[in-house]
């Protein structure tokens, strides 16, 4: 099933700015991509890298998820990009040009050996692919099912037009198609879907039209390049109301039916059976990152003992 | 010396005056009768123009070793002082106190006078080159830092005798009438002006754009006034208009307005008959926009907003959320023609403003004010005069003045600055005694002082990033290091004094 960990905001933080960097604990996104690769010039891939494994080593108390998009495996950087931040720790690796199944799982071996080395349990990173290339696209079905590692799909939507050899609108309808098949692959494989950056930092309703826009297609969370995005992504992904109390009654309902030894129960004449559990849960839990509720749901809310 | 009760060293003497260390912000009571100045009967019902600033100075009698004073609302664009002083030095007097409301980057025109003995000594605050130059022992001018309101208790109370004040007059008659509100150097309020026209020895208004009688409305009375002078220009509009009016993009700035944001919320004090303060940052703009769409989604009916004027302020005066703004001085345009037109946006003069020494100053009645700093230590103890290097580099405006008037005044500050950390364990300089501080906010948390542990309960229970100072401190200090101590000589070059006419501190030389 794919997971609860709440993805609605992912920020990239540049790796060679070190004023950045150090804001990296006070923003309220869910989790960080620190960037090696694009926002890196040349000339500073390798201060960058080590840059960004000092931070890491310094930042004690993590408090989102930190995901290091590292330079694509077919670069001469990327090698040296895992070796030097992977002791630091991050919780998964942001893999650009994920343009088929088998980049995934060149990584996969990859950081399995740097698990062996350090000692890790197997799986501890994470990866989240970039689909971001008229092939990946094709492949995204594939490529969600290419490792057990993976978080979720992103799309990314610069890139995909560079390729696709056309212009990037603020309505988005050339990217409709490829959005689709990232949602497809990334359902399909019942992990999360990511969409694209939102470039324009200073056009807040064009933002959250995007957002409102993704989040009706069924992606869960969104990246982004300024922290000001933040607000706006996560007022678009905070649930109404009516839903956060229609998905305690839910929650209510199936633990009144595990009680009488079932899975399945009516609530005003709907059956109540387990997606719709999943998905009550995964409401509850967007409902108390925005500060709605307090419960904390685990598995066996959802699933029921064993 | 003396420790005063921060512990600062305050020498008994500084340039010839006696000095009273500080000791709390409310024990201190004046002694002191209104200051006087002599009744005069003027027999003539014609003009006052005297002529250009020459024959104004000479009309007003001003000799070697008088005081003079203007004041600072034309800000960075002022020509009126510069000027003042050049031709005071053309007539050769010399050895002149400035006691101006304040002193302006601009100003650093004044140096060579001061190097030459023309200026020998400063009864007010300064920004810029002039106060570094102190600090560095490289220009010998005694400097006594006054609050806004400390600066209107000075001369009310006599304790700084202005012979001749030279106030710019942007809309001026021939008989002494004046506004700021119209005229090539529109300022808006006079705020400032108004303690010198009711206080100096001889008052000489200064016009770049003489009027047909009478200048109305008037707010500074032909009644008051001896002499009234003209200058081509008394001031480069462009500057005289605040620089920096615009909410903040900066990410970091935002979440500090976030959270004061949600501080002033929990205070619990943003309902029917809130009244606010903020200054003109980015970031108190910020500030003041939350405020303004809390007001808004609460239907709130606010009582007054006061300090320095904004256009924003303004917006929110017209859109109902206030009953009136009391303003010292306009911050942009948009506050200059607003003053000129609405009678809810009150022209106010600095001791109604912020003078400790009356029957109540505006300050008393502010719930909620926001405030900046270049310093804040574990004591809540906030420096807003020295910078970094330990030079005194900015004037304390209304600072401590407003700390001490709210009852929740919160101070905005960045959490580090170039690489410096901005919590340290003693500021360089107090300017504002923690004890009138209420919180602290830093884009990594809030600090509230214990004197509001209901407020501090309550942002708790709004899961806001409360926190210790001293743990806001160390979370600082882990990016920053601990930076070497600026150094500095024995040699006392200005004083802080308190609003209420106690030292709260002294500037030292650097030591180089």
């Amino acid at each position: 099933m794919a997971e609860l960990k709440l993805r609605r905001s992912l920020l990239y933080v540049p790796g060679n700015m070190p004023s950045m960097l150090q804001n990296i604990p006070l923003f309220n996104c869910d989790a960080i991509q620190i960037d090696l690769e694009d926002a890196v010039p040349y000339s500073e891939k390798d201060a960058a890298r080590i840059l960004v494994r000092r931070f890491l080593e310094g930042y004690k108390d993590r408090n989102k998820e930190i995901l290091v998009r590292i330079n694509g495996l077919d670069t001469k950087w990327a090698l040296d990009d895992l070796k030097t931040v992977l002791p630091a720790l991050p919780d998964g690796i942001r893999l650009p040009k994920a343009d088929s199944p088998e980049v995934v799982e060149r990584l996969d071996t990859l950081l399995t050996e740097y698990e062996e080395e350090l000692g890790l349990p197997i799986g501890h990173f994470r990866i989240l692919p970039s689909i971001e290339t008229a092939e990946g696209v094709i492949n995204a079905v594939q490529t969600a099912r290419s490792s057990p590692r993976l978080i979720g799909l992103a799309f990314g939507a610069e890139d995909y037009t560079a390729t696709m050899e056309i212009e990037r609108t603020k309505s988005g309808e050339e990217l409709f198609n490829a959005r689709m098949n990232v949602l497809w692959g990334a359902k399909a494989a019942g992990i999360q879907a990511i969409d694209s950056i939102f470039a324009d930092v200073n056009d807040m309703e064009a933002l959250r039209k995007e957002t409102e826009l993704i989040k009706r297609l069924g992606f869960t969370g969104k990246c982004m390049v300024n922290p000001r995005q933040i607000d706006i992504i996560h007022d678009v992904f905070a649930p109404k109301q009516a839903e956060v109390d229609y998905a305690l009654e839910v929650m209510d309902a199936i633990k009144r039916a595990r009680e009488m030894g079932t899975g399945v129960i009516s609530l005003k004449g709907k059956m109540i059976d387990r997606p719709v559990v999943v998905r009550a849960a995964r409401v509850l839990n967007t409902a108390r990152a925005h500060g709605m509720v307090d419960v904390v749901i685990n598995e066996e809310d959802i699933y029921g003992a064993e | 010396m003396a420790r005063n009760s921060l512990g600062r060293e305050i020498p008994e003497t500084f340039a010839g005056k006696k000095l009273v260390p500080y000791s709390d912000p409310w024990s201190v009571q004046p002694h002191a009768e209104r200051s006087t100045r002599q009744i005069r009967r003027i027999a003539h019902n014609g003009s006052k123009l005297v002529g250009g600033l020459r024959e104004a100075i000479i009309a007003s009698g001003l000799k070697s070793g008088m005081t003079i004073s203007t004041h600072h609302s034309l800000r960075n664009g002022d020509r009126l002082l510069n000027e003042l002083v050049r031709e005071i030095d053309a007539l050769g007097i010399r050895d002149i106190k400035i006691a101006s409301s304040s002193v302006h980057v601009v100003h650093s025109e004044l140096v060579p006078y001061i190097r030459k003995g023309v200026i020998t000594g400063l009864e007010c605050g300064v920004n810029g080159l002039i106060g570094e130059l102190i600090s560095k022992g490289e220009l010998d001018c005694p400097i006594i830092v006054r609050s806004h309101g400390g600066r209107a208790r000075s001369l009310i109370t006599g304790e700084v005798p202005v012979d001749v004040a030279f106030l710019a007059a942007p809309c001026c008659d021939e008989y002494g009438n004046f506004n700021g509100f119209f005229g090539p150097s529109a300022c808006g309020s006079l705020g400032y002006a108004l303690v010198d026209a009711q206080h100096a020895h001889k008052v000489v208004a200064v016009t770049d754009n003489l009027v047909p009688f009478p200048a109305v409305p008037v707010s500074i009375p032909q009644s008051v006034v001896d002499f009234v002078a003209t200058m081509p220009s008394l001031g480069d509009p462009k500057k005289i208009v605040s620089s920096t009016t615009r909410i903040t993009t900066d990410p970091i700035g935002l979440q500090i307005a976030k959270h004061a944001a949600t501080v002033i919320e929990a205070s619990g004090y943003v309902k029917d008959g809130f009244s606010f303060q903020t200054g003109t940052g980015g970031i108190s703009l910020a500030v003041a926009e939350h405020v303004r769409n809390m007001m808004r989604r609460d239907k709130v009916k606010g009582s007054f907003g006061c300090g320095g004027i904004t256009g924003y302020f303004v917006d929110m005066l017209e859109e109902g959320l206030f009953e009136a703004l009391f303003d010292v001085q306009c911050f942009d345009l948009k506050a200059v023609q607003s003053i000129g037109r609405n009678q809810r946006h009150m022209e106010m003069t600095a001791g109604t403003y912020a003078n400790p020494f009356n029957c109540g100053a505006v300050v008393n009645r502010l719930d909620c004010a926001i405030l900046s700093a270049t310093e804040i230590d574990v004591n809540f103890n906030v420096n807003v005069n020295t910078e970094s290097m330990g030079y005194l580099l900015h004037n304390t405006g209304g600072h401590c003045d407003v700390a001490a008037g709210a009852k929740v005044s919160i101070v905005v500050c960045p959490s580090i600055r170039g690489r410096l950390p901005m919590i340290r364990d003693e500021v360089t300089t107090i300017t504002t005694p923690g004890e009138t501080v209420g919180v602290i906010v830093t884009e990594r948390g809030i600090a509230v002082n214990d004197n509001l542990p209901e407020l501090k309960e309550e942002l708790i229970r709004r899961k806001a990033p409360v926190k210790d100072i001293r743990q806001l401190r160390d979370e600082i200090q882990a990016v920053t290091g601990v930076p070497r101590p600026v150094e500095f000589e024995d040699k006392v070059v200005g004083l802080i004094e308190y609003r209420d006419g106690s030292i709260i501190d002294v500037v030292r030389k650097v030591r180089e």
